[in-house]
């Protein structure tokens, strides 16, 4: 065997690495210094993140089980800067809040094996290989969800997800054998996928795996209840960078090997979309709390990106990256803003907002640009990311739909303007006092929003993922 | 010719918004009006150079005015539709550019001295900035794309600027509502260049509106003409959708209901936004596209331009009989006005002297942006010298404030349509168009003539005339930062009239001379004199004896008060029939259906929200039901009720 050609698991093993230097840093490292580990972490993911953006070639390794493209290699590198700039946001609550420190390391061994868990995910050739990523990325995180272990919330938001997860990876796994059962094959290239019964239910409930991961209605009841009670690192990991890869693998998964279904999954997008977008919206007005709040906006989010599905070509493929990597900054933005403030005052309400531009102007400007992005206000990069996802179900005339999600806009525009409004034109007596946020924060912060005007305004970036787009029909 | 340099129009006061925006808690206020100023006049002088240039300079060329185009691909959406940047310079951009210019920084002047103390000082110069960046963008887009993207910025300042007195819980919620409507109107918009993008392939204003391809139906823009979608053409489906966008952003009937609620908002800001810029919006979005409007299908989308416009001018006048709060009669004021452009624009023809409505529909908007900003600035002194914006608590002021006084009289003759004023030469050439094309129309937009002269005197009156009122402190005219804007407004609304306009601007580009309609102006002139001789019975009447020998046509006044039961005639045709029967019944459907529909939207969306809330019960046992429901429902659906 040629162990050259390992390296197109680059991802993978340097991060498996990391991971690994981790643990042997948590054992070795002194109480005293265990603090330390938090900025050996974030820079060892920073050198992880920046040897991931090196060219990678094309192939396959063991048999067409794990498979790399050029396209999944970007993704990954997507996926990497949204863990980075996350671990930054967090980095000063891991260092001063976390009860006993002696976890950090702890955190970002979960954190890591769980993003190991989505590389694979993202480049599974068969069904197995895809099974075990979706669940080394699920399990580590509900560890995570009850990080804070003397909150209660915490607790119950960890198991919540596990039980819930547990159902989902099951109804999926038993989807996966039906469809074992007709083709005969786990490999995706070898599997034949026709439209009998049984392949279609088998489909449908694989479906409804991943689905729960998307927090596609009606899978995401869970949702609300675990982002309020972990610690909003983990909720912005689930709602960001869990999301997104399972929005991409969904994508690639239809685009390709449940192409044969495509009469079928195309009705089944539609009605979720709706039904997504409709119920993530009309639970976001009613949230007081900004976690809870952000839950269901992303789920709302979650809907848009259906509408690129029913583009099945190389512009839907197009507009849903592009727009995944525009909901990563603008909601890491959204979230980050939330832990500053949370570290600094503990506040995490929407009233507690009020007037906070006159005492932290900054800040709130950074809020104001990722709400408007996720609102798809221009020139802000939301606007483009939605206005291109309704460009690409229009472009099949799915008119309807199309009105439907711009009606959906505006009534998250509504709730988007809530806090706004909160930050901007009320007053309060005892509005947050000023502080300044630590260096790693600031950091965390400004990549976002440069994330934001750029991926908006620089166009180069589009084009480029308009060019190597075709590569998932390649797979 | 290089054009190049219009460029930095837009993008000065975007630096002057940046450097005041982030600095805001730091800056003190005299650096921030002069920076503010500063930065508006260096771009209106620019915007001056050009239209000297454009107009005098280049000039035209073999009998047309050229159109510049200086713009980059932005991004290659997909491999055959571009989306570019750039300007483009033709008559009616260089003449928005004028008129941008001039208002804005008439209200940047003025609001050094109307803000003047004010916290957030420095906040609101830099939401000025904002808003000029968005609007010089908005009428220099070169495409739909980039219309659409400053049309969304310019509701983004102006949700700011409404909201800007943010200690004012109403002014909060007006600035939602406005910002929520025209995003409402904008869903139109939005599908309409969706549409237009996919079924011609491009959002080049300058290949969309070439007319020898507009008139091959095999053309590329044309090729799918024939698709027809609710009853039209797809294009001209996309046209009314586009023209929906525009309606709210006019505030044109039924999407007008946010107008007079963001009246919460600063004056200088109604003068700049609802007078003169931004509500205009849309009537520049539908000549930007004027040859599209005018030869797909016919003209079939400047149908419902017009009978739009001229049905929300003549509700708009009616209502604005009936209010009190002085900003409030101006909003409908200028409602009605918008709808006079709209409706010229739908009536008007292209070629030649075919194309009078469209020249009087830009010569309007033109004039009007100067007489109605001068009505909001002279009132937003009224209100800065006695306090109140309600008109029963006003009166005898034009002692006090001489100089609003006179300009303010100067804008009000302009609106009514009295020759020389401004008003008289762009509502006459509106209303000889209508008279050709659409006879109908005429009548209305001739009633309405006589409606606005009527309400803007009883304005008038009723604030400078009238019984004196008690005011808390004697009120004194305002500094001369604010009478300064005035007095040159007041200017350019006697004069702007004179401009031979049908040479600048025209549909094809090729200008033609225009006389005055005797005949016509004679009817609107008469319609005009005799809703301000109404006005003045019915309102200056609380004048004492002094003032009405004072008055130089006191002797009028004492004929028709000797003749009293022609005050009574007038008075009960005007308050019994009127009012109760015809404003009254129109404000009241204004504002229980249409604006009740609206709120019922808005509330029930609340409502449901309120509602579905229990089904998140917090028990991971219903999420479990919920989710094997799905994987039921779905698989009933898509095996046995779809297979």
């Amino acid at each position: 065997m040629d162990f050259s050609s390992l390296l197109l698991m680059r991802h993978e093993f340097v991060l498996t690495a990391i991971l690994l230097l981790m643990i042997v840093g948590e054992i070795f490292v002194s109480e005293k210094n265990k603090k330390n580990l938090v900025f050996l972490g974030i820079i060892l993911f920073a050198i992880h993140t920046a040897i991931g953006l090196l060219p990678l070639a094309d192939g396959t390794l063991f048999g067409g089980m794990f498979k790399t493209t050029i396209l999944t290699h970007f993704f990954k590198s997507v996926l990497n800067i949204g863990v980075l700039i996350l671990l930054l946001q967090s980095g000063d609550w891991l260092r001063d809040k976390v009860a006993g420190q002696q976890k950090a390391s702890e955190f970002f061994i979960l954190i890591f094996s769980s993003l190991l868990g989505l590389y694979f995910m993202i480049s599974a050739g068969d069904f197995l290989m895809f099974y075990i990523g979706l669940e080394l990325s699920t399990l580590p995180i509900t560890a995570l969800a009850a990080y804070e272990s003397l909150k209660q919330k915490s607790s119950e938001s960890g198991v919540k997800l596990i039980l819930s997860a547990a159902l989902a990876s099951g109804t999926s796994l038993f989807g996966i054998t039906m469809m074992y059962a007709t083709s005969g094959s786990l490999f995706f290239d070898a599997m034949t996928i026709t439209a009998s019964n049984l392949t279609i239910l088998g489909f449908l409930m694989f479906f409804a795996g991943l689905a729960f991961k998307i927090s596609l209605a009606p899978f995401h009841f869970w949702t609300a209840d675990v982002y309020e009670g972990a610690p909003i690192s983990v909720a912005s990991y689930l709602s960001v960078i869990s999301k997104g890869a399972a929005a991409f693998v969904l994508m690639i998964l239809l685009f390709t090997l449940f192409r044969p279904l495509e009469s079928i999954w195309i009705n089944l997008m539609y009605g979720i979309a709706l039904l997504t977008m409709f119920i993530g919206n009309l639970f976001a007005i009613r949230q007081q709390n900004l976690k809870r709040f952000l839950a269901f906006s992303s789920i709302a989010q979650a809907g848009f990106i259906l509408l690129g599905l029913l583009s099945v070509d190389k512009l839907g493929a197009t507009t849903i990256i592009y727009f995944i990597m525009i909901y990563v900054f603008s909601n890491l933005g959204a979230f980050g803003v939330v832990q500053a403030i949370s570290n600094a005052t503990g506040k995490e309400n929407i009233d507690d907002y009020d007037g906070l531009y006159r005492t932290n102007p900054k800040l709130s400007l950074v809020m104001l640009l990722a709400l408007f992005s996720l609102a798809g206000i221009p020139p802000v990069a939301g606007f483009f990311g939605k206005f291109f996802l309704f460009m690409a179900a229009a472009s099949q005339g799915y008119y309807l739909l199309v009105f439907i999600g711009v009606v959906n806009v505006t009534i998250a525009l509504y709730y988007y303007l809530l806090v706004v409004r909160a930050m901007f034109l009320r007053k309060s007596e005892n509005s947050i006092p000023h502080f300044n946020s630590k260096p790693m924060m600031r950091l965390g912060l400004i990549i976002t929003v440069l994330g934001i005007l750029s991926l908006g305004l620089y166009s180069p970036l589009y084009e480029y993922i308009f060019e190597i787009s075709n590569s998932i029909f390649k797979l | 010719m290089d054009f190049t340099y219009t460029i930095l129009i837009p993008l000065i006061p975007l630096a002057v918004f940046l450097i005041l925006g982030i600095n805001a808690l730091k800056i003190k206020e005299n650096v921030a009006g002069i920076v503010g100023v500063g930065g508006l006049l260096a771009s209106t002088i620019l915007s001056f150079y050009t239209a000297f240039q454009y107009f005098f300079k280049v000039g035209k060329v073999d009998g047309v005015y050229q159109t510049f185009v200086e713009k980059t691909v932005w991004m290659n959406f997909t491999d055959t539709l571009a989306i570019d940047m750039g300007v483009l310079i033709d008559p009616i951009s260089v003449m928005m550019l004028v008129v941008v210019s001039t208002i804005s920084l008439m209200v940047h002047l003025y609001s050094r001295g109307y803000m003047h103390g004010d916290q957030g000082f420095t906040r609101f110069f830099a939401y000025l900035s904002l808003f000029s960046f968005s609007m010089y963008g908005l009428v220099l887009a070169t495409n739909l794309f980039q219309i659409y993207i400053f049309w969304e910025l310019v509701g983004v300042s102006s949700f700011l600027l409404i909201g800007y007195y943010y200690t004012k819980p109403s002014a909060v919620a007006a600035s939602k509502k406005a910002f929520i409507v025209t995003r409402f109107a904008d869903f139109g918009f939005l599908m309409g260049v969706l549409m237009i993008g996919y079924y011609t392939g491009t959002f080049d204003f300058m290949a969309l509106n070439n007319p020898a391809a507009l008139q091959d139906l095999s053309s590329p823009i044309m090729q799918y003409s024939g698709i027809t979608f609710m009853g039209f053409s797809v294009i001209t489906t996309a046209l009314v959708l586009i023209f929906a966008g525009g309606a709210g952003k006019s505030a044109m009937f039924p999407l007008h209901i946010w107008l007079p609620d963001a009246m919460e908002g600063p004056t200088p800001v109604s003068a700049l936004i609802h007078a003169a810029t931004m509500v205009v919006a849309g009537v520049y979005l539908v000549a930007r596209l004027f040859p599209m409007f005018y030869f797909v299908e016919d003209g079939i989308a400047l149908q419902v331009v017009a009978y739009v416009g001229g049905f929300s001018s003549l509700f708009a006048a009616l209502i604005a009989l009936t209010q009190h709060d002085i900003k409030r009669i101006l909003a409908f004021s200028t409602m009605s006005q918008i709808g006079y452009m709209m409706m010229a624009l739908g009536i008007s023809g292209y070629g030649g002297v075919e194309g009078l409505g469209f020249t009087a529909s830009m010569f309007h908007l033109f004039t009007h942006a100067m007489f109605k900003a001068l009505l909001f600035l002279g009132a937003g002194s009224v209100i800065h010298a006695v306090h109140s914006n309600v008109l029963q608590e006003m009166g005898g002021l034009r002692k006090y404030l001489p100089i609003t006084h006179i300009t303010f009289l100067i804008a009000a003759l302009a609106i009514a349509g009295v020759p020389p004023f401004a008003g008289f030469f762009s509502k006459d050439e509106i209303l000889a168009a209508a008279y050709e094309s659409n006879r109908l129309l005429f009548w209305v937009e001739w009633t309405v003539a006589g409606l606005t002269a009527f309400y803007m005197f009883r304005l008038y009156f009723g604030i400078f005339w009238g019984k004196e009122r008690v005011y808390k402190h004697t009120p004194h005219e305002s500094p001369l930062s604010m009478t300064l804007p005035l007095m040159f407004l007041a200017i350019v609304s006697a004069v702007a009239g004179f401009v031979p306009f049908s040479q600048f601007v025209s549909p094809d580009l090729a200008g033609y001379t225009t006389h005055i309609h005797m005949n016509i102006a004679a009817m609107s002139v008469g319609v005009g004199v005799l809703g301000i001789a109404i006005a003045w019975i019915m309102y200056k009447k609380e004048t004492d004896i002094a003032d009405k020998i004072s008055s130089a046509f006191g002797f009028l006044y004492k004929w028709t008060y000797n003749k009293f039961y022609f005050d009574e005639i007038y008075l009960f045709v005007t308050r019994e029939i009127i009012f109760k029967r015809i404003a009254q019944p129109f404000a009241w459907f204004d504002k229980k259906i249409v604006d009740g529909t609206m709120n019922l939207i808005g509330n029930s969306t609340v409502d449901i929200s309120k509602k579905i809330k229990g089904a998140q019960s917090g028990k991971v046992q219903d999420y479990a039901f919920a989710f094997v429901s799905g994987v039921v429902i779905m698989v009933m659906v898509f095996i046995y009720f779809m297979n």
